[in-house]
């Protein structure tokens, strides 16, 4: 053990992103919410300032930054507004990494250059309207005509897929072989056949593109298939390992930015003649999420570091991102509570923080499904 | 075309609070920035560096060693390279002391520009750069809002009361920044794994610089200015809020307010 401390070029990113939030993020983020729409201005920011290619190498046009530093940047974003924190993870943890981790020297050139230089998003297409937790349950076919694909298929609750430029796919290519028969594809958004529906109408994070995708007899060139046949569903479980890391940092910074904000009213609410900071129900009520808090961060920087040193990090995600999403609940209804009835109205950003934090306890995988995940690795069965 | 931004760091003063007891700024746990002026400085410089095919922008600082993240922050936004000038031997320095040994830094590096900011928030004193002109005996342009490059000149927008003058000035010269002369761009996270990893911060100290410096005008011993007290000023009471008045009841209660005070 060395530490849990930053180092200072870590320490300087996190000053990035956290005046990044406030000075570009803060004065939009609840009217993104209320029109439930992203600033393609806001998009184009993260991208010209490298934050849509954090972890991923130089020679790609990446910024050649590490997980950790990522999970910073999710965390500052998502302290301020969660939608954002999504979209960025979306983009790099899932999208970029099927293509960073299993495509060939070719595809990277083509399709992960643009992804983290800033010119393109990306958006990550698994789960059907019969294909959640169990994504075994794929329906989505692909057919090998000569040297392309034919692609045929729903995919629903795609994150970014209302403006994303490239699509990462899931399809079975084989419907004896069960997960052994899904493969992943890259897809352009203009390929015709593709259909992107309007955004699902959702409880929270709702400044974040959430769609439909309609797949339609979808010509997909052979050249598109990432890895070979068969591996989608290795692809799509790594990537998901690994995006559960940005979804922990999600759930922490969504957490951090509800006691910040409930600190400062706390400060200068006064009832009962005192500022009711100083009743000790306040002071303690804090006290306990502040290391709940803690605890969650921790538990994303182990799982970060562990990635980065190529270590066994998926147990480790599992428990971060399980824990995070359940603290980040916990926190958020409680600073709703010290806020009273300015924490439930829309004036105040913590009803919003509230609702997004519902979602971290849903996608990249459930609790439920993080539990399978943990007691697996205990080898308990 | 060579610049070079003169940047300090400084305690970030909205976040700097008093000791109620001893009236002294509590510097402890205050973050510390780039002087906001000497920031836009920067930006200004990397402006015209994207405009000026090979142009190269170094940014100076003295400071303590803390000053290398400033630094850092400098190479993040895009400069080309940075120096540290730092020796225990120049603690204590006031302007004077402290525009002599920049520039005598400054002597041993080529330049056709050089930007500092107009003043620092911690210090107000609008001195060091001019006096580096001066040191320098180069032409200065102080209170930049705006400057364009014309051929081998400078066209400088400065801010002057009520006004404006547009100063053409010949390079090398030097000119003192206002915040409003370019809105900082943020650091991007490639330019920070590039300033802690590719780049670096050179460090001088008074070996690198004593042939170009007296020794007689640094630090301590090399400040003419002598602090006699310093002091918190008493806060002022909340003022008079006089609403919803025409312009003559308002210069009628101003004329009033005023000789009542005895002030005219």
């Amino acid at each position: 053990m060395v530490g849990f401390n930053l180092t200072k070029e870590q320490l300087l990113q996190q000053q990035l992103f956290r005046d990044f939030a406030e000075k570009e993020i803060k004065p939009i983020a609840s009217q993104m919410d209320e029109e439930e729409k992203f600033s393609m201005e806001l998009l184009d920011k993260l991208k010209r300032y490298g934050m849509m290619g954090i972890p991923y190498d130089k020679k790609y046009g990446g910024a050649g930054s590490d997980v950790l530093t990522y999970a910073l940047c999710i965390e500052e974003l998502s302290k301020i507004d969660g939608s954002t924190g999504v979209t960025v993870s979306v983009h790099t943890s899932l999208c970029c990494a099927c293509i960073n981790d299993f495509a060939n020297e070719e595809q990277k050139e083509k399709y992960l250059r643009p992804l983290v230089d800033g010119r393109k998003v990306g958006c990550f297409g698994l789960t059907e309207p019969g294909a959640g937790t169990d994504a075994s349950g794929q329906q989505s076919f692909a057919r090998l005509v000569d040297d392309h694909y034919i692609l045929n298929g729903q995919k629903v609750f795609t994150t970014n897929s209302g403006f994303a430029d490239v699509f990462v796919i899931f399809a079975l290519t084989d419907r004896s072989k069960g997960t052994r028969g899904i493969s992943a594809f890259i897809i352009e958004r203009d390929t015709p056949g593709l259909v992107v529906s309007k955004d699902i109408p959702r409880m929270g994070i709702r400044a974040a593109s959430n769609a439909e995708v309609s797949l339609v007899d979808v010509k997909v060139p052979k050249a598109n298939l990432i890895g070979s046949e068969g591996m989608g569903f290795k692809i799509a479980m790594t990537a998901l390992a690994g995006g559960r890391i940005g979804i922990g940092a999600q759930a922490v910074g969504i957490a951090q930015g509800a006691i910040n904000e409930a600190v400062k009213y706390v400060k200068e609410r006064k009832q009962f003649g005192r500022r009711i900071s100083q009743f000790q129900n306040t002071q303690f009520k804090l006290a306990e999420l502040q290391t709940k808090v803690d605890a969650a961060r921790i538990m994303v920087w182990r799982a970060a570091v562990a990635k980065d040193n190529h270590e066994n990090y998926a147990p480790l995600a599992a428990m971060c991102k399980y824990f995070a999403s359940e603290v980040a609940n916990d926190v958020t209804r409680v600073c709703v509570q010290l806020l009273g009835g300015y924490g439930y109205s829309r004036e105040y950003p913590l009803e919003r923080m509230h609702r997004d934090a519902k979602i971290t306890e849903i996608y990249e995988g459930t609790s439920e499904a993080m539990k399978m995940i943990i007691s697996g690795a205990m080898k308990i069965n | 075309m060579k610049i070079v931004v003169c940047a300090k760091q400084v305690p970030d003063t909205t976040e700097v609070r008093l000791d109620p007891k001893t009236n002294t700024l509590i510097r402890e746990g205050v973050p510390s920035i780039i002087n906001p002026d000497d920031k836009a400085g920067i930006e200004a410089a990397l402006q015209l560096k994207e405009t000026v095919p090979g142009c190269m922008v170094t940014v100076v600082c003295m400071g303590p060693p803390q000053a290398d993240v400033a630094l850092r922050e400098a190479l993040a936004m895009g400069c080309d390279d940075a120096i540290l000038i730092t020796d225990r031997a120049f603690g204590g320095s006031d302007t004077w002391a402290t525009s002599s040994i920049i520039a005598s830094a400054l002597k041993k590096m080529d330049f056709d520009l050089i930007i500092t900011g107009r003043q620092a928030i911690d210090g107000d004193t609008a001195q060091v750069g001019p006096q580096i002109a001066e040191h320098l005996g180069i032409p200065q342009v102080s209170y930049a809002e705006k400057i364009e490059l014309e051929d081998d000149k400078l066209v400088v927008w400065r801010q002057f009361e009520d006004r404006c003058h547009i100063v053409e000035v010949a390079m090398p010269c030097l000119v003192t920044a206002l915040a409003e002369l370019a809105e900082p761009r943020f650091m991007s996270v490639g330019g920070i794994v590039d300033a802690y990893n590719t780049k670096e911060v050179k460090i001088w100290s008074y070996e690198d610089v004593k042939d170009t410096l007296d020794a007689a005008n640094m630090g301590l011993k090399g400040s003419p200015t002598k602090v006699i007290k310093s002091f918190t000023k008493e806060a002022k009471g909340a003022g008079t809020l006089l609403k919803d008045l025409t312009d003559d009841e308002a210069v009628a209660a101003i004329m009033t307010k005023l000789q009542e005070k005895h002030i005219i």
